[in-house]
Parts: C-alpha cells; sequence; structure tokens
C-alpha cells in the first residue's frame, strides 16, 4: 500500500498531476491511496519551493513540472521495490 | 528538486535526438528566411493589393509578424528553457544566501530573469526564501523581477521592435526590482508576514536532482509546447490589432495623449494596467504599435510593466503569506518604481 501526496494549492498543473497519478495507479492496479495536500504550512513541510509537488512514501519525487505517466510510472516501481526490500528486512 | 528520472537513457538515444534537433534548427532557418517573401508575395502578387494600399500594408505587415513571432518565440523559448534547467529555484535560493542587502537586491533581480517562475509557486518560493534567512527585501526583489521580465515579453519585444526596446524593458525591469525590493527591505516589515510562515517545519528534505542532456532536451521541449500552445492565440489576435493600428492609424496620432508632454500619461498608464490582467503576448504587439504612432516609449514600457507585473490574481496568491499593510506597501512601492522609471525613459530618450 502506498501513500501518495500531490502537493499544491489547487492551480491548474497540480490537478493535472493528480490526474496522471489516478490514471498511472489504476493501470499498474496498485493499491494506493491518493491525498491532495493544499494548505501552505502542509505543503512546506517538504521544503519544496515550487509546486506541484508529488510524494510518494514521504518522498519527495517530482517538484515544479508536471511528470508524465512515464515518469510516475517508474517513480511507482521504484516505491514498490523499497516497500518489498523493507518487508525482505524485516522477514530476515 | 528531486526527481528519479530514469537513467536507462544510452548513447544511442543521446544521438538520435542531437541529430533531430539539428535537421529542427536547420529547418527553423529556412523557414524563418522565407516569411518575408512569401508574405509579399501573398499580399502584393497572389492577391493582387497594392503596394501603397492600408489593407495591403496590414495584411503583409501580418503574414509575416505572425509566422516570425511564432518561430522566434519555439526557437527561443526552447533555448531559454535548456539555460533554465541550469537554475532551480533551490539553487538560486542557495546563491543568494548569506547575499547582504544591497547586492543581494541585484543578484535577486538578475537571478528572477533566469529562475524558472510560475505565479502559482510564488507562495512556496516566499517561504522558501524567507525561512532560509534571505532577507524580505531581497526576496521582494527576485517577487517582483520574475514575473515582470517575462521571457515571452523579451522575445516579443525583440522579435517586433528590435533588441533595443527589448534591452530597455528588461533594464526597466531590473531597476524597478532592485529599487522597490531596496526600499520595502528599508521598510523592516517582517512583521506582517504571516506567522505560520516562520513555524514550519521540515518533516522532509528535498534533494539536488540530476538531470542529462536529454532530461534537458526534454524538458525545453515541453515547455515549447506548453507555453507556444498558451500563448499563440493572444500573438495571432495582439498581431492582427497592431497590423490593423500599423496601417489605418496615421503616424503621430497619439503624441498629444501618450506623448511625453502629457506628464500623466505615466501614472494613468500604471492605473489603467493593475486591473487589466493579460499575458505578455496580448499587450505587447498592441503596445509596441502604440509607440509607433506616438506614444512615448517610458508611458508605454510603464503600461506594459503594469498589465505584467502588477496582476490582482498574484496579489490574491500572495494574501495568504503577506498581512495587508505589507501587501500595500509591496503594491504601491512597485507601482511608484514603475512610474518612476517610466518617466525616467521619456526623459533620457
Amino acid at each position: 500500500m502506498l501513500t501518495i501526496k500531490v502537493l499544491g494549492s489547487g492551480c491548474a498543473n497540480c490537478k493535472r498531476v493528480e490526474q496522471i497519478v489516478h490514471k498511472v495507479v489504476e493501470e499498474m492496479s496498485v493499491e494506493a491511496e491518493v491525498i491532495k495536500v493544499t494548505e501552505y504550512p502542509d505543503i512546506m513541510a517538504y521544503n519544496i519551493m515550487s509546486t506541484p509537488g508529488l510524494v510518494i512514501n514521504e518522498k519527495v519525487v517530482s517538484t515544479g513540472r508536471i511528470p508524465s505517466p512515464a515518469e510516475v510510472t517508474s517513480f511507482v516501481t521504484q516505491a514498490l521495490t523499497m516497500v518489498e526490500l523493507d518487508m525482505l528486512k524485516r522477514q530476515s | 528538486m528531486t526527481t528519479l528520472t530514469p537513467s536507462s537513457i544510452s548513447q544511442h538515444t543521446n544521438k538520435r535526438l542531437f541529430a533531430t534537433l539539428a535537421i529542427v534548427v536547420i529547418a527553423w532557418l529556412a523557414a524563418y528566411n522565407i516569411i518575408q517573401p512569401l508574405a509579399d508575395w501573398i499580399a502584393y502578387s497572389a492577391l493582387g493589393l497594392g503596394r501603397d494600399s492600408h489593407l495591403g500594408e496590414s495584411l503583409a505587415f501580418f503574414l509575416y509578424d505572425v509566422p516570425k513571432i511564432l518561430l522566434l518565440l519555439s526557437g527561443m523559448v526552447f533555448a531559454i528553457s535548456i539555460v533554465r534547467t541550469f537554475f532551480s529555484p533551490e539553487r538560486t535560493r542557495a546563491l543568494l544566501g548569506g547575499k547582504r542587502e544591497g547586492v543581494g537586491n541585484v543578484f535577486a533581480a538578475l537571478l528572477g530573469i533566469v529562475t524558472p517562475f510560475c505565479s502559482c509557486s510564488a507562495v512556496p518560493l516566499f517561504i522558501g526564501f524567507v525561512e532560509s534567512g534571505i532577507p524580505l527585501g531581497v526576496t521582494f526583489s527576485f517577487l517582483i523581477a520574475a514575473p515582470t521580465i517575462n521571457e515571452v515579453a523579451i522575445i516579443l519585444l525583440f522579435g517586433l521592435f528590435g533588441w533595443k526596446v527589448a534591452a530597455l524593458y528588461v533594464t526597466s525591469g531590473l531597476v524597478v526590482a532592485i529599487v522597490a525590493g531596496f526600499i520595502i527591505g528599508r521598510l523592516k516589515m517582517e512583521r506582517y508576514v504571516e506567522d505560520f510562515v516562520w513555524k514550519i517545519q521540515h518533516t522532509a528534505d528535498a534533494s539536488e536532482e540530476k538531470l542529462t542532456w536529454t532530461d534537458r532536451i526534454e524538458r525545453a521541449w515541453e515547455s515549447v509546447k506548453e507555453i507556444v500552445g498558451k500563448v499563440w492565440l493572444y500573438v495571432v489576435i495582439g498581431i492582427a490589432v497592431g497590423a490593423g493600428i500599423h496601417g489605418y492609424v496615421p503616424e503621430d496620432a497619439l503624441a498629444s495623449v501618450l506623448g511625453k508632454q502629457a506628464w500623466w500619461s505615466v501614472p494613468a498608464a500604471v492605473l489603467i494596467g493593475i486591473p487589466l490582467y493579460s499575458n505578455a503576448a496580448g499587450i505587447v504587439p498592441i503596445v509596441g504599435t502604440l509607440i509607433e504612432k506616438g506614444a512615448s516609449v517610458g508611458t508605454a514600457l510603464a503600461f506594459m510593466m503594469s498589465v505584467i507585473g502588477l496582476s490582482l490574481p498574484e496579489a490574491v496568491i500572495l494574501k495568504r503569506v503577506l498581512k495587508m499593510p505589507l501587501l500595500i506597501t509591496f503594491f504601491a512601492v512597485i507601482a511608484v518604481a514603475i512610474m518612476l522609471t517610466g518617466y525616467m525613459f521619456n526623459l533620457i530618450l
């Protein structure tokens, strides 16, 4: 289960990022919770300086632009690998 | 900025990308050189309009300027976007850290030109600067320069009226940003920044992003599509109106209203510009044509800076982090700085 956050105060670009994320998550059929973070104190907690920002499992993966669906797919894949590695570590 | 870019791009695709780029550049140059004869041919030969007729002159002007400006816009936005991939807001913040007021204001205004900026990011940028210890006045110099000295405005001014007008515009934008930022800094208004700005705790951190040339070219191409896609219609309409004025309005028709003698025209131009929120693409062709018809350059530049730099939507965005007294000061100081720049250019040109 991934937690994906889209950081942005609601500008057009932020909505595009959110749409792309939803589409990618659906296509990959990954279990993920997509959260919109719109309040500046919460956005700035990630120390970013341009919106939209994309955060997967509390890691900032992109800021200030609209990542392509292919990029988002690779971010999600990497995050999933990290989760699996974590689980393997815990088992051993 | 942190991005995990797919790093599996081979040498082969790299070569292909540069080859494609070379072909595009050659095609661009070829197109740029045939539009003048082509426009003349359509207007004067194919349509048979007289070289002295208002309609012929306006049409030839329009047919030449539209493709020329769209080509210039695509080419130069691409080049500028490549340059901008080297300047992230994070890097700009690092460059400004530790700079004193004065020097800091100059640096901030200059960096405002090259750092990628969208007004929707004004707040995160403001917070990021201020909380890292960059003085308020220096932060404002950046926040004034970045939107005002707009790349589309520079390209259009250059394409339509030559490099002198474009350079004047950049210079006046820099002067306004440096002076206004410095004054705001001197006013010591830190307490009018919303309190939450000083209390932000970071839970995560963004690290520096590594970009390959392929990434840079791809991103520049994305911005060309985005920017040209957004402004082309304004350019066409703006040039059409400009072409109409060019062909039909007599020279010096505006000299009495917008000329140097009319001292009140500068503040009037700034005031009228505030509620008008147009992007640079629509306003430049019209403003430039006004200059041709006798409006003074200082007045026209003041009007343009006011339209582009002083916008109500931006005020609404900044209201989130600035208390009213500071927001009003911010606007008033820029408005006055723009007027002074307008008078200065009216005086020296």
